[in-house]
């Protein structure tokens, strides 16, 4: 069951211009994350920003009870997020929303991450290795800079391919040209793609013209995170007279379900 | 733990909004509790004062097109548009449970017309586990080219009157802030029978992305609501409690016991929060137990001392 906590900051790192590395100490959400599940964390104590920022669980350390959260700043609360300080606390709820679906057996995976969208993918990656899963990660960014998660990514084994717009790491280009050039779709089981709804949708197409099983996961405003306030609607394609809620019934889709925004 | 036990054999606060019996003047607000379910893991659910239920119509709705709500300063806006399964799905599937678990149920219902809301509440009649009523007025009446049922006095007179007609719960009309004056529509719902008021709902705003240059919400107009609107609903109800004998259920923008205290001051029977619970899913218990504390440190022994104590000269 998810909770409620506060959890102690053991470390808080800027990685680069934008983003940030949040480990907080949370031993009973720790222990109930999944892959793809989100935390709810309430930026500051005040009103202003008002509403709990749902983040993508990056990482997670059971044997400590620790949690890692990847964010990007792009408002107030990620913001003022930002100064947490190492020994304080912060309010999180979680883990909540439905993560990945795991394979029953070790499969040949490849994960597809556009920008911050790496984060849930990481955590992923880690769980599907312990399973015996043979990954492949392509990590698309505007520069080297945001690789963030290349030292993470290589330590759990998997093999990684870098895309940089400005070419200061690996292929030079879109994540999802390196996809097109470089991915033998007979080589491969699985897909799972988080990033830009552009990339996400050429992930789409790849695996749906060569019959692979895909998960995406979507990103929505949201207030409540449970599934009660009915703020994060999004249609699917199989459902045309409900829209289904991102916090609940997501934040990970099928791939084929998922209209996605190009 | 134990402390607070004690607290509350001294102190009570129970209290009865209009024949709704409540065990503590805290309830969760319409729309922003679900059916209950979805706080389970958070809360004793048995524990709030009332769950006010999603809004619930004749048949199911599928809501409003995203996005559907943004964060503003101190609030949010939202455009839900009244998604919900239908009446006979809450009655059927949603009541069941939340019989089962205790809890202190007011049904918010929700018509296109006058006949639609009656039709609902006789639907409800009947079906134990329900404690009142609490009409949305915050509709368009279709018979009436739209015109929002909240605003227009006749029309809350007459939507109250139909519904009392087919209930014997207590009924308790959700009155909108969107009007030139609240107090005129307090009494045509004092008029029609109500039993209760609920102050306020959602004051209606919009929000534009400055970078589609278009505005935010896909239905453009959106209820704004938390902390930005506190002072509007407190000014409200302060003016309805000294024109209207009747309880008022107060909320807008509550996250602390401190703010339920306004409302209680200005004239609340009890009070609602909703918004907050965003944030603080244990919101309710956490102003039951601090109110206890105020209470007992300020040497107030039941409710009825600081209800409308903000009107004493």
């Amino acid at each position: 069951m998810p909770g409620m906590q506060q959890g102690l900051v053991i470390s808080h790192n800027q990685v680069n211009r934008d983003m940030f590395e949040l480990e907080f100490i949370a031993p009973e959400i720790a222990e109930e994350c999944q892959p793809g599940q989100f935390i709810h964390i309430k930026p500051g104590l005040r009103d202003q920003p008002l509403l709990r920022r749902p983040l993508s669980i990056y990482d997670v350390d059971k044997r400590l009870g620790s949690v890692t959260l990847l964010y990007k700043v792009v408002g107030t609360g990620t913001r003022l997020l930002t100064s947490v300080r190492t020994k304080e606390y912060v309010d999180v709820m979680g883990p909540l929303g439905r993560g990945f679906k795991l394979p029953d057996q070790p499969e040949r995976i490849l994960l597809v991450g556009g920008g911050v969208g790496i984060a849930p993918l990481v955590y992923l990656a880690r769980v599907l290795e312990e399973q015996g899963c043979d990954i492949t990660v392509l990590h698309g960014t505007e520069s080297r800079r945001q690789l963030v998660a290349f030292e993470k990514l290589r330590q759990i084994g998997t093999d990684f391919f870098p895309a940089t717009m400005d070419g200061t790491a690996g292929y030079k280009g879109l994540v999802t040209e390196l996809l097109l050039k470089k991915i033998e779709p007979k080589k491969l089981d699985r897909i799972y793609t988080c990033g830009p709804e552009p990339m996400m949708a050429v992930v789409a197409e790849f695996a749906a013209n060569h019959n692979i099983e895909a998960e995406v996961s979507l990103e929505e405003y949201m207030a409540c995170g449970v599934g009660a306030c009915l703020g994060c609607a999004r249609k699917l394609k199989t459902n045309d007279t409900q829209y289904v809620k991102v916090c609940k019934d997501g934040p990970v889709f099928n791939i084929k379900e998922v209209e996605l925004y190009k | 733990m134990k402390k607070e036990m004690e607290i509350s054999r001294e102190i009570d606060i129970s209290t009865d909004l209009g024949g709704i019996k409540l065990n503590n003047p805290v309830c969760a607000a319409s729309g922003t509790f679900g059916y209950g379910r979805e706080y389970e893991p958070y809360v004793d659910i048995s524990k709030i004062g009332a769950v006010i239920v999603k809004g619930t119509t004749l048949e199911p709705r599928a809501g409003n097109p995203p996005p559907r709500i943004i964060e503003t300063a101190s609030g949010m806006l939202n455009a839900i548009g009244l998604e919900n399964p239908g009446i006979n799905e809450f009655l059927n599937t949603h009541l069941p449970y939340l019989r089962e678990n205790n809890v202190t149920v007011i049904a918010n219902i929700a018509g296109n017309t006058i006949e639609e809301y009656a039709a609902i509440a006789e639907m409800i009649e009947g079906n134990p586990g329900v404690a009142g009523i609490e009409l949305n007025i915050s509709c368009p009446n279709v018979k009436q080219g739209g015109l929002q049922f909240g605003t227009d006095p006749q029309m809350v007179y007459e939507v109250v009157k139909a519904v009392k007609e087919k209930t014997t719960l207590p009924v308790m009309p959700k009155l909108s802030p969107n009007v030139t004056d609240i107090v005129e529509i307090a009494r045509a719902s004092e008029a029609g029978g109500a039993d209760a008021l609920s102050m306020i709902n959602t004051l209606m705003g919009m929000a534009v992305d400055i970078n589609t240059r278009k505005p935010f919400l896909a239905n453009i107009f959106g209820g704004l609501s938390g902390p930005a609107i506190k002072p509007v609903a407190l000014r409200m109800i302060y003016q309805v409690y000294r024109e209207v004998k009747l309880p008022i259920l107060g909320g807008g923008g509550i996250v602390n016991y401190r703010d339920a205290l306004e409302f209680l001051m200005v004239g609340a029977t009890a009070i609602s929060v909703g918004t907050g619970i965003f944030i603080n899913p244990q919101l309710t218990e956490e102003i039951v137990s601090n109110l206890l504390h105020y209470m007992q440190e300020n040497n107030v022994a039941s409710l009825s001392e600081l209800v409308g104590a903000a009107h004493q000269a």
